[in-house]
């Protein structure tokens, strides 16, 4: 009974470790030689366009959304110390340090990392991936490495939409609406936002979400059994895994940068 | 070895491959001839399929040689091997064609990922191609609108696109009606016959084959059990090959599954 429970974690162990190896090779093979911008840049541009453009419209409706929500909670409680003239400060720290990068990281795996999932693991039922290997095209290069870029550059800005909207989301219940001083708003926001502690650092931490998100979901597609049950669970996989691994890096990059 | 005329194009040589605890094949060697059309059959799931990619080097065998012309495909490197591969193509069973793109710039595909062609010629070479599948007027349609016989015909034409030396067939006849399969079979002769190509086929469509192939290999067992013309197959003595050429449902093959004794089985539900 305990042996048998044993042998279930110790190959559960040894699958995940495989996974990053092949996940690895994957990243390795895609990123391997120079990436041909040239000839291939309508690849290029039609997955920023898929992968980003086409995450906005969720982006900025949530960004929005969480900048009016975080206002109207932190005016509740900022106003019984007297502190309404904090709410800048509170809407953009909570935005640039923490909830923009993690949203939009959570958005985009369900977004935009469930679609290249599916979308690859799909090509691998269909046999398309083993198609373009037979033609002499390197699917890693082709088919991996527009979209792996594509996630990395995209999501950076897309974080920086969503606090930008959600800082204005924050503006519009604020000021607009519950009567803090526009002026106290910004000129707040201003003295306590630091560009490096705090917008250099969502950057960064951003950059790494894309990073993660965009590499699990791609391997999930790219290992994915082809059929549809597999492609299914695969697509699933992308976004549970995704969102922990962001979750968990989340914590580990706070620490670093903000714990100390 | 003498190799001056009759060197065959794909030379397999003692070939051993396992998946796993699975051995598909256990030193097993075969021959493709060029200009020639050379059919592989046999029952389902004994690994034809993989034969073709251990061919196209997408897998590798445990043991013994491919040779493609002068290479030993296992043996190459992810460059040459990648060269190798603009001199053969592959149809697979499902067409795979590029979903997102339409059927000419499907076919376009190879041309423009490998030369440097002003778009007028690949316009040009495409047409062609897609002419000689009788496909020119679905150029602008997208994969999906196809039919099926239609899909395969559109990546026959991707498959001739840069004018290979070597096509392999993945079950061409599987799922077809009568008139496409017709149609695919009269197009696999021609076009191997017009363009000098060396043609494998791996099929389980017995009529379809021994109809147009020069020679076939008949595998089963992971081995071969019987190759030949089709006309020296037909009086083969092996009876593993009759129960194959002929379809009859009992035989060296069984027809069922191995199980345990039946009336143990019944008797244990009772119980």
């Amino acid at each position: 009974m305990i042996l048998d429970k044993l042998q279930q974690l110790g190959a559960a162990t040894l699958e995940t470790i495989q996974g990053f190896g092949r996940a690895t090779l994957m990243l390795a093979g895609a990123l391997w030689g120079r990436p041909r911008f040239v000839k291939a840049w309508p690849l290029y541009i039609k997955q920023f366009y898929v992968v980003g453009v086409l995450s906005l419209l969720i982006i900025v409706v949530s960004g929005l959304f969480i900048g009016m929500v975080l206002a109207l909670q932190g005016y509740t409680v900022l106003s019984k110390f007297g502190a309404e003239q904090m709410l800048g400060p509170l809407v953009a720290l909570s935005l640039l340090r923490e909830l923009g990068p993690v949203v939009t990281a959570l958005l985009f795996a369900g977004r935009a990392g469930s679609a290249l999932t599916a979308e690859i693991g799909l090509m691998k039922a269909t046999e398309q991936l083993s198609g373009m290997e037979m033609m002499a095209v390197d699917p890693l290069r082709r088919i991996i490495a527009p979209r792996l870029w594509a996630g990395v550059v995209c999501m950076p800005l897309l974080a920086l939409i969503f606090t930008a909207v959600g800082i204005l989301g924050g503006h519009l219940v604020g000021v607009d609406w519950l009567g803090v001083d526009a002026g106290g708003y910004w000129s707040a926001m201003q003295a306590n936002v630091d560009f490096e502690q705090d917008v250099l650092n969502g950057i960064i931490k951003s950059t790494v979400f894309a990073f993660v998100v965009t590499v699990i979901a791609l391997h999930k597609g790219f290992d994915a059994v082809p059929t549809s049950e597999g492609i299914s669970r695969a697509t699933t996989q992308t976004v549970v895994t995704a969102s922990l691994a962001v979750l968990g890096f989340d914590f580990v990059l706070t620490a670093v940068m903000f714990g100390g | 070895m003498d190799k001056a005329v009759a060197k065959p194009l794909v030379d397999i040589q003692n070939l051993t491959f396992s998946r796993g605890e699975r051995v598909i094949y256990d030193d097993m060697s075969m021959q493709f001839a060029r200009g020639k059309v050379t059919a592989i059959m046999g029952p389902s799931g004994i690994g034809k399929t993989t034969l073709l990619r251990l061919i196209g080097g997408q897998l590798k065998p445990d043991a013994g040689h491919i040779w493609f012309e002068d290479q030993d495909i296992p043996t190459l490197g992810r460059r040459d091997l990648y060269q190798a591969r603009k001199k053969m193509s592959m149809l697979f069973q499902s067409g795979a064609l590029f979903s997102d793109m339409t059927v000419f710039d499907n076919v376009a595909f190879p041309i423009r990922e490998h030369t440097k062609l002003p778009e007028e010629i690949i316009r040009m070479m495409v047409l062609m191609k897609l002419e000689s599948v009788g496909l020119r007027g679905a150029r602008d349609l997208m994969p999906a609108e196809l039919s099926g016989g239609m899909a395969r015909r559109a990546a026959l034409a991707r498959a001739i696109a840069l004018d290979p030396q070597l096509i392999m067939y993945d079950e061409p006849f599987a799922g077809q009606d009568p008139i496409s399969m017709g149609v695919i079979v009269r197009l696999i002769r021609s076009l191997n016959d017009a363009l000098g190509l060396t043609s494998i086929v791996v099929s389980h469509d017995v009529n379809e084959v021994m109809s147009i192939a020069d020679y076939v290999y008949v595998v089963a067992e992971r081995r071969v059990i019987g190759h030949g013309t089709p006309e020296q197959l037909r009086q083969h003595e092996s009876p593993l090959v009759q129960q194959f050429l002929q379809g009859l449902a009992d035989g060296p093959v069984p027809f069922h599954f191995k199980a345990a004794d039946y009336a143990q089985e019944l008797m244990e539900l009772k119980a």
